[in-house]
């Protein structure tokens, strides 16, 4: 398991524009960081380079603990992003199901996420029926289903209610309370304890 | 269970799920062998010396049917980078597509062959070759259209321009099979299309995902 995320120097760049350059941080395990930013200062663009889905212009993201950035990528983080991957003409068990058991969930581990998630009576609904913010309840309980250190969140809290941003506020609590990392790119403030860093200031 | 496995699963349900699995393809193979001998006329004696090209050639251009949505559906709602994220790899998980796009419409389209060079009125005894060269043929057909899906990812009109780049590359193994056929028709007889044939397809598998990957690496860049 990675213990700590360490970004150094980073520059994105997108077609002939420069998002931002010499970005440097350090998550260490516990940490929530917030990346605030202008709408297209390249929050998402650099949670994808932290996943290694996007090539950097310049600079390394390094995980500390993991012999192999590859590796360390492959198995101790989650992405979650605006698009979440889920099929509209599944059933949300079947979506989950697929997304937990790819990420190496188990049984055990679908049941505690439609526990934490409240999702019950969602699963055997079609994701395409589900609201904005049930389906984003759906696409977060991976999280829970196969538990990995490094969350990589985009957004998270945008389509859900209030009762439901407390309810993950409390998921992230016990995700940081663990010894597990966040890196959400957000614009309202994190329900939990977070350093702000700032893109593209 | 293993994830490539859970994947398989996947992708055999979706390709059901999105528009009737094989149908559509099966229902362009059938109209396409039916429209030949419109074309050509009628006369048994022509069509049986055409039957099998006819039967292999509209089953290249069958096996181009569902490869649109191959890659641009998962890429579209970010289902890719879940997979792209695994720990299988992505050579793995296009691998895997491909050969999840062979079972759901090239093994139907396979089985549909030799009944289409039959219909046309080839001779009895060249439908096993036919249905051969349908099923090794179509395994390089998927692995190689599925380079052309992964090559157009994130373009409009991506269905044209994926026969566009897919089918020059579809030349060798419809030669190979096309020799296939014919020797099967003459009397001297002789494997080496059929041999040939099965070296591309077994290249196409090993090679392609490759180039899938790194195509769908560059499209999620």
């Amino acid at each position: 398991m990675i213990s700590g995320l360490l970004v150094e120097d980073l520059a994105i760049r997108r077609g002939e524009r420069l998002l931002f350059e010499h970005l440097s941080f350090r998550a260490s395990a516990g940490e929530a960081i917030a990346l605030i930013g202008r709408n297209g200062a390249g929050k998402t663009s650099l949670l994808r380079a932290v996943a290694g889905l996007l090539r950097p212009a310049a600079g390394t993201v390094r995980f500390e603990g993991a012999e192999d950035a590859a590796d360390a990528r492959s198995r101790d983080l989650h992405l979650i992003g605006h698009h979440d991957g889920l099929k509209g003409g599944r059933t949300a068990r079947e979506e989950l199901a697929f997304a937990a058991s790819w990420s190496g969930g188990d049984e055990a581990g679908l049941a505690r996420a439609a526990e934490a998630l409240d999702l019950g009576r969602l699963l055997d609904l079609e994701v395409r029926k589900l609201s904005a913010g049930q389906r984003r309840r759906v696409g977060l309980a991976r999280l829970v289903a196969a538990p990995r250190a490094l969350w990589l969140l985009d957004e998270p809290l945008a389509p859900l209610d209030s009762v439901w941003r407390e309810r993950i506020g409390g998921l992230l609590k016990d995700h940081l309370a663990g010894g597990g990392m966040l890196l959400a790119a957000v614009h309202d403030p994190l329900p939990v304890p977070a350093r702000a860093v700032e893109i593209g200031a | 269970m293993n994830p490539l496995l859970v994947l398989l699963r996947r992708e055999l349900a979706l390709a059901w799920g999105r528009g009737g699995g094989p149908l559509p393809a099966l229902a362009f193979y059938a109209g396409v062998t039916t429209l030949v001998p419109l074309a050509v006329g009628p006369e048994p004696d022509r069509l049986a010396v055409i039957a099998p090209g006819i039967a292999w050639l509209a089953l290249a251009l069958a096996s181009l049917l569902s490869l649109e949505r191959l890659f641009e559906r998962d890429f579209e709602d970010g289902a890719l980078d879940l997979l792209a994220l695994g720990e299988p790899g992505l050579e793995a998980v296009c691998a895997v597509k491909a050969l999840a796009q062979w079972l759901a419409t090239g093994l139907p389209l396979a089985f549909a062959a030799p009944i289409a060079a039959l219909m046309l009125g080839a001779p009895v005894a060249i439908a096993p070759i036919v249905l051969l060269c349908a099923l090794v043929g179509g395994l390089a057909f998927a692995f190689v259209g599925g380079m052309g899906a992964a090559l157009t990812l994130g373009s409009r009109r991506g269905g044209v321009l994926i026969a566009v780049i897919v089918l020059p590359l579809f030349a060798p193994p419809v030669i190979f099979g096309g020799g296939a056929l014919a020797q099967a028709a003459s009397v001297t007889g002789g494997t080496s299309g059929l041999l040939l044939l099965c070296g591309w397809a077994a290249a196409a598998v090993a090679l392609s995902p490759l180039a899938m990957a790194a195509a769908c690496r560059n499209a999620l860049d």
